[in-house]
């Protein structure tokens, strides 16, 4: 018989298996092909995740910035070529040292730097003991106002050096303590802005003084020494950076008070390093626990709603209570998105999208209908915005947003007015036309940065194949309620010939194989849900949230722009400029190079704002990145678990068949 | 060949082929007349069965022998039993269905149509889901065919059948041919014409017990099962479906793996590389209902209905046997045609007793057969879901306890 069948149905080419090998080979092949490649290309520390930067011996990372600022030092600030190793979050240390010896281009300033990132463990503790000069106390009482700052400071960086042996261990953890401080203290945010002038004024007039460099780093507080060091690069090619921290300033003032107040305060290398921080502590020790229940229908008809209990169990300082619950609806929940997406979304935040309204399902409820489906659109819709309220508080700069804590303490929340045009059909419509915006607009920018490049394109594929995963689970979920339906009616046929057979052993084993059949439908019916609830409305959940990368990278490009308009207008100005010195007109002259004055100014000011966008969203990236991943493990581990229990059920069903199987005689 | 495109092919094939038949439907193997299908070869629209024959009757030349036999063949044989006369007291083996490979062709047409619009994972993993099939169908064609060889190898008069010999030993081919339109015309008056009459002749009481507790029970056993077969292919269908669905989120899975080479995507990997084993599982699952309940069922449908066919034949010698003792009555009132109606009256007489004398062991032989039948097939379908159920928790087992290792 097995001869027979290999012989006979000629329909097939025989030689399929062999071909699909090769293929897969292939793919894998090539796969590794372009990765090796990837690593190769200019930029390697910005296409790594910070990690592996981290865990790379130190020598490598730096000695190529180094070599190439102190080789041509001159050349990258004329140029102004937004490289990327110079704007990213990744790049915490390259920067401040590039800085470093772009602006002390001293050797024996080079000297102990490399030392610093050979003996990461002590480096904190040289700094501040080495470097000690006349300049340090000054600057450190002018600083903090205290000296008990500057000893929490050190008693903290050791603590962290011995867990990660990482340069940027301690500047990180140090930043924290001044961000707690400057919450406490308003007045210790002034200082570092009033330092900070003072010192970037001086920075492009002379190439600074080595003290003044030492000075800030024996405070220990290397951030802000970083701060100023690319404070400093980026007056290199400044004009009026005065001006321009200004401007920068009343960019972001919608940010919550301590981001703001150390992103106002501080460029953009700093804040990174603060979130970063952020990041870390928040899968650390982050202890706020969201809950939606209790479903309930509110009114009648038409003009019903459901309420929705929210539940908060925290002990984070920053809430009154350590748990306290509110009633919220559907469109509070839409309400608290717009909000944030209004303020945070044009920083290149990733503000997770809530769940969809549907017109459909929530017309059946209100309609009253005690129907299943309905009680299924209620549970998936609790589901989705019980796991949307968790992302929006395990996303550290927004669970600083006021307007979040008020949505989750305040008793009356003013009625969210606007939701309508945002929900279904509108909100469709806004994010269509941003996609459009865009799509014209990916054809001018020529990406510069590989990172972004690749990413762009990840996110997208990503997205393309989620979506058709998507299908195919919603495809299983589907399958399994038919085989459940069915199952369940060849349990009562079963059971029908059982009652009909006459053969007494027989018959009772029919009736009992009924019984088995109807067990598993019930347990096909579970593991339905289970493939719903748990892969399905992941893959939904991650659906929408790509959506919100992509729209962050939609932010990117719109500030790179803007950036290119001013630069274009710029050299139309000079050209201007030009004209009328060839035409000797004196007159008009002067007002020419105040225009192209301005347009410098703003153009360096949208670089620099393409510039922070471009880091926030990096970094936004790589959050989202890891969260995605720790997401899905959670949750494919879950539903592996769920699969395992339906077999483990199986196995009892037939297990206890068998033996009514073999009694039949 | 073939199994080497179908991963499980060799696997599939050996443990049904190799093991019992799917249908055991016999109750004892005479070893003297053994009759099995030891090839099959499916060419464009037929396909082509080598009959494999053993015996120590002295009717056959030889002692083992092969030919090789048609559909149209089997059909032949099947209805020169139920033409016979001899034979109406016999439940007949019901003829094997007619094997069915257009559906499948058909999606494999498609299939190359569309191969333009999909990836060649994809193209590969639907081409895999119709070879599978597609070898299914065709292993289920021979299964059923045999099956029928068996039963009438096995039954104690049929197996002594001229043309059943004939079948089995003329190496040539029988020239059979299918039916034309014409026959098939005759035929279905014919069945409407026995159908009234069946019902006709199930309305007359009868005067035995037996066939009055047969009759009823086989009515309504019949459309159960016939009710019961039609439910379990649905419910398999659907479960293929979804065994099918999870091969295409293992494809999907692993593209995805392929993206990068992050920790997600590895684990995206390992993921799907589960489903792909776990896909086969359910798939294998499916199948195996197919085989030990749905076909079953099927069988029975056939077979209950063979003896349907054989209350029927009973039930209509009856009413002859009652109309010639009427005639007989008839006659001697008016004493005219006396004898004739003598002869005719024990002529249906004669009939009526000899088919029910069979026919009442036919019917308890078919119970009897009936029984063991569900018995195998269902300890055997029990034993199955459970090695597949196990299978299927091992895996899940190891990928979980690798994937807690990682995270």
């Amino acid at each position: 018989m097995a001869a027979s069948s290999e012989r006979s149905p000629p329909p097939f080419p025989d030689s399929e298996e062999p071909e699909l090998l090769e293929d897969s080979d292939e793919g894998a092949d090539a796969f590794t092909g372009t990765s090796i490649s990837e690593m190769d290309s200019p930029s390697p520390d910005s296409t790594r995740p910070p990690k592996d930067i981290f865990n790379e011996p130190p020598e490598d990372i730096f000695s190529d910035p180094l070599s190439n600022i102190n080789s041509e030092p001159q050349k990258k600030v004329d140029t102004k070529i937004p490289s990327p190793s110079s704007d990213e979050a990744v790049d915490l240390f390259s920067e401040p040292l590039d800085d470093d010896s772009e602006v002390m281009s001293s050797p024996e300033v080079q000297n102990p730097m490399p030392d610093l990132l050979n003996e990461p463990v002590e480096a904190p503790k040289s700094d501040g003991s080495n470097k000690s000069s006349s300049v340090k106390k000054a600057a450190s009482a002018e600083l903090f106002g205290d000296d008990e700052d500057e000893e929490d400071l050190f008693k903290e960086t050791p603590k962290v050096v011995t867990k990660k042996p990482q340069p940027s261990g301690p500047p990180v953890d140090v930043f924290t303590e001044v961000k707690s401080d400057v919450k406490v203290k308003p007045q210790v945010k002034d200082d570092p802005t009033d330092l900070f002038t003072e010192e970037a004024l001086t920075a492009p007039a002379q190439k600074p003084p080595a003290s003044s460099s030492s000075s800030s780093r024996t405070n220990g507080v290397h951030s802000e020494e970083q701060d100023l060091f690319s404070e400093a690069t980026v007056e290199l090619s400044l004009d009026s950076p005065l001006n321009d921290r200004k401007k920068k300033d009343a960019v972001k003032p919608s940010l919550s008070a301590p981001a703001a107040s150390v992103a106002s305060s501080s460029s953009k290398a700093p804040s990174k390093t603060l979130e970063e921080l952020e990041e870390e502590e928040s899968e650390d020790k982050f202890d706020l626990n969201i809950s939606v229940t209790n479903p309930e229908k509110v009114g009648d008809g038409m003009n019903a709603y459901m309420a929705y209990k929210v539940s908060t169990q925290t002990s984070l300082t920053m809430f009154r209570s350590k748990t306290f619950t509110v009633r919220r609806r559907f469109s509070d929940f839409l309400g608290l998105y717009e909000k944030l997406s209004e303020k945070h979304s044009q920083n290149g935040y990733i503000v997770p999208p809530p769940p969809e309204k549907s017109i459909l399902g929530m017309t059946k409820v209100k309609v009253g209908k005690e129907d299943p489906s309905s009680a299924e659109f209620v549970e998936r819709r609790r589901a989705a915005l019980e796991r949307y309220l968790q992302r929006v508080v395990s996303h550290p700069s927004l669970l600083q947003d006021p307007d979040v804590r008020e949505f989750l303490e305040k008793e009356e929340l003013p009625r969210a007015v606007s939701t309508q045009a945002l929900s279904g059909a509108g909100f469709l419509k806004m994010l269509n036309k941003a996609t459009d915006a865009v799509s014209k607009m990916t054809i001018k920018m020529n990406e510069q940065d590989v990172w972004f490049d690749e990413k762009i394109q990840d996110v997208e594929n990503e997205e393309q194949h989620m979506r058709k995963l998507h299908v195919m689970v919603e495809s299983l979920v589907n399958h399994r309620k038919e085989l459940s339906g069915n199952t369940a009616v060849f349990a009562k046929s079963v059971a029908m010939l059982g009652s009909s057979e006459d053969n007494t052993a027989l018959s009772r084993a029919l009736s009992q194989l009924a019984e088995v059949e109807d067990r598993i439908e019930q347990l096909h019916q579970e593991q339905a849900s289970n493939d719903f609830f748990t892969f399905s409305e992941l893959l939904a959940d991650y659906i929408r949230l790509l959506g919100a990368v992509k729209g962050c990278f939609d932010q990117r490009m719109k500030a790179w722009q803007r950036w290119q308009d001013a630069e274009n207008m710029l050299q139309k100005k000079r050209e201007a400029e030009a004209k009328l010195l060839w035409a000797n007109k004196p007159d008009k002259l002067q007002q020419a190079k105040d225009e192209i004055a301005e347009w410098e100014a703003k153009v360096t000011q949208y670089e620099r704002e393409f510039e922070r966008i471009s880091a926030t969203v990096r970094k936004e990236v790589i959050r989202f990145d890891k969260e995605k991943a720790r997401d899905f493990k959670r949750q494919i581990v879950k539903y592996l678990e769920s699969l395992l229990n339906s077999q483990q059920q199986l196995i009892k069903y037939w297990e206890a068949f068998l033996p009514e199987a073999k009694a039949i005689a | 060949m073939m199994q080497e495109g179908l991963d499980d092919g060799p696997d599939f094939l050996s443990e049904e082929d190799r093991g019992p038949r799917a249908v055991n439907v016999d109750l004892q193997t005479d070893a003297t007349l053994q009759v099995d299908i030891s090839d099959a070869l499916s060419e464009r629209d037929k396909v082509k069965f080598t009959v494999h024959t053993k015996s120590t009757l002295p009717n056959f030349k030889q002692n083992e022998f092969s030919v090789v036999r048609q559909h149209e063949e089997f059909i032949w044989l099947h209805d020169s039993f139920v033409e016979n006369e001899e034979y109406a007291g016999y439940i007949i083996p019901p003829a094997p269905p007619k094997p069915d490979f257009d559906a499948s062709r058909e999606k494999l047409q498609k299939l190359g149509e569309g191969e333009g619009s999909m990836t060649k994972e994809e193209f590969t993993k639907m081409k895999q889901e119709l070879e599978a099939e597609y070898l299914a169908i065709f292993k289920k064609t021979v299964a059923m065919h045999e099956v029928f060889l068996c039963r009438v190898a096995a039954h104690p008069v049929l197996r002594k059948d001229l043309n059943f010999h004939v079948f089995l030993e003329y190496n040539q081919d029988l020239s059979v041919r299918g039916k034309n339109k014409k026959e098939k015309l005759e035929d279905f008056f014919k069945n409407v014409v026995k159908s009234a009459d069946g019902v006709l002749v199930a309305g007359v009481k009868d005067v035995d017990d037996f066939f009055e507790h047969e009759k009823t029970f086989l009515l309504e056993y019949h459309n159960r099962v016939k009710d019961s077969s039609a439910k379990s292919d649905r419910m398999i269908r659907s479960h293929k479906s979804a065994a099918d669905d999870i091969n295409r989120i293992a494809s999907t899975l692993y593209t995805l793996g392929t993206q990068d080479s992050t920790d997600l995507c590895k684990f995206f990997l390992k993921v799907s590389e589960l489903f792909e084993k776990t896909r086969k599982i359910e798939a294998r699952v499916a199948a195996d209902e197919d085989l030990k309940l749905a076909d079953l069922l099927k069988y029975y449908l056939r077979e209950s209905q063979a003896a349907k066919d054989l209350l029927y034949r009973r039930g209509r010698a009856l009413v002859d046997y009652e109309n010639a003792n009427k005639a007989l009555d008839k006659a001697r009132a008016k004493n005219k045609d006396v004898l004739q109606a003598e002869t005719t009256q024990q002529v249906c007489c004669q009939k009526f007793e000899k088919i029910s004398e069979s026919a009442k062991q036919e019917l308890i032989d078919f119970k009897t057969r009936r029984v063991a039948a569900f018995r195998k097939n269902l300890v055997e379908l029990a034993e199955l879901e459970l090695k597949h159920a196990k299978g299927n928790l091992q895996l899940l087992q190891s990928c979980l306890g690798v994937l807690k290792g990682d995270t």
